[in-house]
């Protein structure tokens, strides 16, 4: 489709700021472009060429450019483009070290290791174990001063991807640790080492190879949350690794919900009601108040020294209890989910910390128990999962017994088999699941009794320094950060409305309008010529970034054209079992002869004819061109703008390649006074420079009247003469605009729209980008829509769809 | 001539009203105007059929379309014999002969050459010409026709035309809401209500990922199925897994998740 981007102009440009000679650079630069110009922004790309300049003059020789400009944009797509100046730091260090040898592998796996980290804190940790293990292992063989080079490096590189698919970043971590203190002095050992050679090399990978992987287990995730709980997110791990002074605990906030990396699967011995001992051995009462540490499995060990051997997990066998990994985050989502559903948020201000502490306790309980009510089985993991403090395990004396007891208060409220014989603990126990009785109470509610719970068993000594902390860690529960609000903090809301790209006010040139009602859904009649739609053709760019955006999806543009190719019109298709027909079908015949001469009754469709198997389709895509467009798309360094535009494009090209009759329309809206429809391509313009021009300038702004756009769409798609007629609506939110103060007015209005295209045979099809579409697509489009969850999939989805619709 | 009574529904079937739906079709019946049901698979549409079949007491003549079928399945044809040819009437012109309520089941299966020859039928002319034989039936006063389908499968290719769907009136079914589900599935099988509700529940879960890998989720007769499994002995996570799971999906992430939607439901 693009034969044009190789001789760009701006090739020739992008070569001189890469600055170099080597011709085996030359030979493959288009190629590395293409990938690069698909997936980095434009800053991004001269960074991009800024590095390989760097990295070409680094006196190597080819090799490492040539590994810089083939994994970096790969690279960057898992993490981001922001990742880079740390990774030309590492490459300096290397450098400046006598381990410059090491670049090469470095760059080499660089593309596989950023997709399985995933984010930029998680590549920085793996650069600085790289840099650990660079530091301590070079130049110190037998103490002698030399510049030796670190021997176990390069291999580490090499490893790397391998290592990372099996180990989190906390596990190759220990793994490289335990190497380096075994081997620094040894560097042919060392180099077994780390090229995975030695049989010690293996075992420790195998020992720190446990635990489930949240990217492993995302889908599954997302499939529970919305499955079981309606309920949806994005899902961001942490690493559990690297905050040692305080273990991180999930949450969630506007980003998402926060979730650990890794979970290790828990082994408890199977009492009747299990009790886990998340805590390894010497770790029991705490001197001090140290800040709450989360050491289940994997999330909070200790590195391994040296020979000692390493708390191994036990071995499942007997009367053994496991939990997976994959339970553990359903749980700590469960908990979430009941806090999303259920809990308010409370002023914080008038509570002491040791009040608060005692109201979470309480309210997490609330939810959980709100949360086992719709589905029973969770009581069993929860409570595999909460620790079962010893009722004596705390002196009041000398410590400080709060924790404890709230933890056992919390064991009590959800473990009808607790044991426990405080009577103050069974009275609050009582009281609350008689709360609990009359149907959901409130964190308010809730509240007021934990406070009451903190007053009567308050002592002297919870204010000791030294804190009872053994079993009072709840480690699937999150930090409760969205329980809390604070009125000194600076309370008001966070900005208004976001910029507006289009000035409203701005010029309307063009034809007068067309008018059109709009659906009163509350009186059930039209409101005649309510609407105001400004048809205008859109603003022009350049094309030759669509033919840039068709270049990127290359290898998907393979794809669908074999896809597209089946479905082409065969020119004739073969209909059988034809009573009449134009030709004996002989198969047929035969077996209708036999059954005849047999004395049974023959089949008499012995005929077959031929059909022309035409498509006489004509297409419409509407695109709503609303402000929230210029979002970036989920998980995506991308707007939905431009996934859109990149999608439309695909399309656009799909669709000429099959020869349906094809429209392209955009709109948006501020009030019905000023609806404005932008013609993009029309039936009889092909997809050629002009209609590229107008995709590449396509802006976001304003409101969604959607009705009134695809009245006004109707106008020229009903016009045609096609067999079929499809309107595909290509949208990320619900139909709104600013006049209209009513949500279910315009929702309403295009449910109406809909009916009205049905009747004059036109099929609608929405394609929505909306995350929350589930609660109002279907009232407007029945069955007739598609969400796409993962945006920055569209490019590719849209065109299948198409297809799929239409085969 | 035709035996009116082996198409009369013989015993009352069970059927839950969802909303006043009977009262509707009744009224539609009165009038002899065409009926079409909508709505997903396994849903009620063939049973609220049947049932008002036998509340009104008119045989009933039920027809599974297919994309093989041709006008003459419907219609009828010449067969060969040994001494000549015999005509044999289709489904459709025995229910207008008999007076029998004819039901095209999945009408949007058959092609759409197939599906013309009921215009005539759905009119105010209420015939049905044969051209082979040359013969022109005038429907019995009692015929009507009934038509369902599945939007769910709906694309623009396999649609009906416009022509033909304003020619009924019609019925859009979907699954019951849950306490109604749970007391249809428990009426149906025996099966204790609890049980039940916790069957419709873990419908409910696949319901709620219809889009996001499931084209469908899961039917109530699906529920009734693992309803008459628990009832018969099969433990309930077996049931559950056998009646509800397995049969929807083969993506091991959904059927894991559903696996432990049952073990959540049924601790
Ligand atoms: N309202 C209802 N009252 C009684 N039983 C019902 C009802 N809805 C569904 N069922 C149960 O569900 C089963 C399936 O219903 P039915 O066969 O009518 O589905 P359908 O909508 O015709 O499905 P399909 O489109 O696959 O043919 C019935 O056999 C019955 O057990
Ligand atoms: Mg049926």
């Amino acid at each position: 489709m693009t034969e044009t981007v190789y001789q760009h102009p701006l090739m020739a440009a992008y070569w001189r700021q890469l600055d170099t000679r080597f011709p085996q650079v030359e030979a493959v630069f288009d190629d590395v472009m293409a990938e690069a110009l698909a997936v980095l922004t434009r800053a991004g790309l001269d960074a991009y060429l800024e590095a390989g300049r760097v990295i070409g003059k680094l006196g190597r020789g080819v090799e490492p450019l040539l590994a810089f400009l083939e994994e970096w944009p790969s690279a960057a797509q898992a993490v981001g483009e922001s990742a880079l100046p740390a990774v030309m730091a590492l490459i300096q260090r290397l450098q400046k070290s006598p381990n410059g040898r090491a670049i090469t592998p470095f760059l080499q796996t660089l593309a596989p290791v950023a997709r399985r980290l995933q984010s930029e804190d998680q590549l920085q940790h793996y650069l600085d174990i790289a840099l650990d293990l660079k530091a301590r292992t070079t130049g110190s063989i037998h103490g002698h001063h030399t510049t030796f080079p670190s021997p176990g490096l390069p291999e580490f590189f090499a490893q790397a991807p391998g290592l990372l698919a099996q180990l989190s970043i906390a596990g190759l971590g220990n793994w490289v640790e335990y190497g380096i203190r075994n081997y620094r002095g040894h560097p042919e050992r060392q180099k077994d080492y780390f090229s995975l050679q030695s049989a010690d090399s293996r075992a420790v990978l195998q020992r720190e190879r446990h635990g489930t992987l949240l990217i492993d287990v995302e889908r599954k995730l997302d499939l529970y949350l919305r499955g079981l709980w309606q309920d949806h997110d994005h899902l961001v791990p942490y690493s559990t690794a690297f905050d040692e002074i305080r273990k991180p605990i999930p949450y969630y906030d506007k980003l998402g919900i926060r979730l650990p990396d890794v979970y290790d699967d828990l082994i408890l011995p199977s009492s009747p009601f299990p009790h886990p001992n998340p805590l390894p051995e010497g770790e029991g009462e705490k001197a001090e108040p140290k800040p709450i540490e989360r050491e289940a499995g994997g999330e909070g060990r200790t590195r391994p020294s040296p020979g000692a051997s390493h708390h191994p997990l036990p071995q499942a066998g007997e009367g053994k209890t496991v939990i997976s990994g994959l339970d553990r985050y359903r749980a700590a989502l469960a908990h979430i989910v009941g806090h999303r559903r259920w809990s308010d948020a409370q002023v914080a201000d008038n509570w002491s910390p040791f009040q608060r502490m005692a109201v979470e306790f309480f309210e997490d309980c609330r939810v959980e128990t709100l949360l086992i009510r719709a589905y029973p089985g969770l009581r069993k993991l929860f409570l595999a999962l909460h620790p079962k403090p010893l009722e004596t395990a705390c002196d009041p004396e000398t410590t400080s017994c709060l924790r404890h007891r709230m933890a056992m208060l919390s064991r009590a409220l959800l473990d009808p088999a607790h044991g426990y014989i405080d009577a103050d603990l069974l009275d609050t126990v009582q009281r609350f699941h008689a709360v609990m009785a009359h149907g959901e109470s409130s964190t308010k509610e809730i509240a007021a009794l934990a406070l009451n719970y903190v007053a009567k068993t308050r002592r002297q000594s919870d204010q000791f320094a030294r804190v009872h902390f053994a079993d009072t860690v709840v480690d699937y529960r999150d930090d409760n950060r969205q329980l809390w609000k604070f009125i000194e903090a600076g309370d008001e809301e966070d900005a208004f409305d976001e910029p507006r790209k289009i000035e409203p006010g701005e010029e309307i040139h063009g034809l007068p309008p067309r008018h059109y009602p709009e659906w009163d859904y509350a009186s059930q009649t039209y409101r005649p010529d309510w609407v105001s739609v400004y048809e205008a053709l859109h603003p022009h760019g350049n094309a030759a970034d669509i033919d840039r955006l068709l270049a990127k999806h290359g290898a998907l543009a393979k794809r669908l054209k074999k896809m597209l190719d089946l479905l082409k019109p065969q020119d004739k298709v073969r209909i059988r079992y034809q009573e009449e027909g134009s030709e004996l079908d002989l198969d047929v015949a035969l077996r209708a002869l036999i059954d005849f001469k047999g004395g049974a009754t023959p089949d008499p469709r012995i005929n077959m004819s031929h059909r022309t198997d035409g498509r006489d389709i004509a297409v419409m895509l509407l695109l709503d061109l609303s402000e929230s467009l210029n979002d970036k798309a989920a998980g995506s360094e991308q707007t939905i703008l431009e996934l859109s535009q990149e999608a439309v494009s695909l399309l656009a090209w799909a669709i000429e390649k099959l020869g349906d009759a094809f429209a392209i329309a955009g709109f948006h809206s501020n009030t019905r006074h000023d609806v404005r429809y932008l013609h993009i391509k029309g039936y009889g313009e092909a997809f050629d420079d002009d209609v590229k021009a107008r995709l590449a300038a396509m802006q976001a702004g304003w409101s969604t009247r959607m009705g009134a756009a695809m009245r006004h769409a109707a106008h020229t798609l009903g016009a045609r003469r096609a067999d079929k007629k499809l309107m595909l609506i290509l949208t990320d939110g619900r139909p709104s605009d600013v006049d209209a103060h009513d949500e279910r007015l315009l929702v309403e209005d295009a449910r109406q729209a809909v009916k009205e295209l049905d009747r004059d045979n036109i099929f609608t099809y929405c394609i929505s980008l909306d995350p929350k579409a589930d609660e109002y697509v279907s009232d407007i489009f029945g069955r007739q829509f598609s969400v796409i969850d993962r945006v920055e999939r569209l490019p590719e989805q849209l065109p299948q769809l198409f297809m799929a619709l239409t085969k | 001539m035709i035996d009116k009574d082996q198409y009369k529904v013989q015993q009352e079937p069970f059927y839950q009203q969802q909303k006043n739906e009977v009262a509707l079709y009744e009224a539609a019946y009165r009038n002899r105007l065409p009926v079409m049901v909508k709505g997903p698979t396994g849903c009620g549409k063939s049973r609220f059929v049947e049932y008002m079949a036998w509340k009104l007491g008119k045989p009933l003549i039920t027809v599974a379309c297919n994309e093989d079928m041709t006008a003459s399945d419907l219609v009828g044809r010449y067969l060969l014999e040994a001494n000549g040819t015999r005509w044999l009437d289709g489904p459709l012109t025995t229910a207008a002969r008999i007076g029998a309520i004819c039901y095209l089941d999945e009408i949007v299966e058959a092609r759409q050459d197939t599906t013309v020859v009921i215009h005539p039928l759905t009119d105010h002319r209420r015939t049905l010409p044969l051209d082979k034989k040359g013969e022109l039936i005038r429907a019995h006063p009692d015929f009507q026709l009934v038509i369902s389908y599945n939007p769910g499968y709906q694309t623009l290719m396999k649609d009906l035309k416009q022509s033909t769907k304003q020619r009924f009136t019609a019925f859009d079914f979907d699954y019951p809401d849950a306490a109604l589900e749970a007391q249809i599935v428990a009426q149906e099988t025996g099966m204790d209500e609890t049980v039940a509700a916790q069957l419709v529940k873990i419908g409910g879960v696949a319901r709620n990922l219809k889009g996001h890998g499931l084209d469908e989720g899961i039917s109530t007769r699906l529920l009734v199925y693992a309803a008459t499994l628990i009832k018969d002995g099969v433990a309930p996570a077996d049931a559950c897994r056998m009646a509800l799971v397995r049969p929807i999906t083969d993506d091991a992430d959904i059927r894991e998740t559903l696996d432990h939607a049952v073990d959540a439901t049924f601790a």
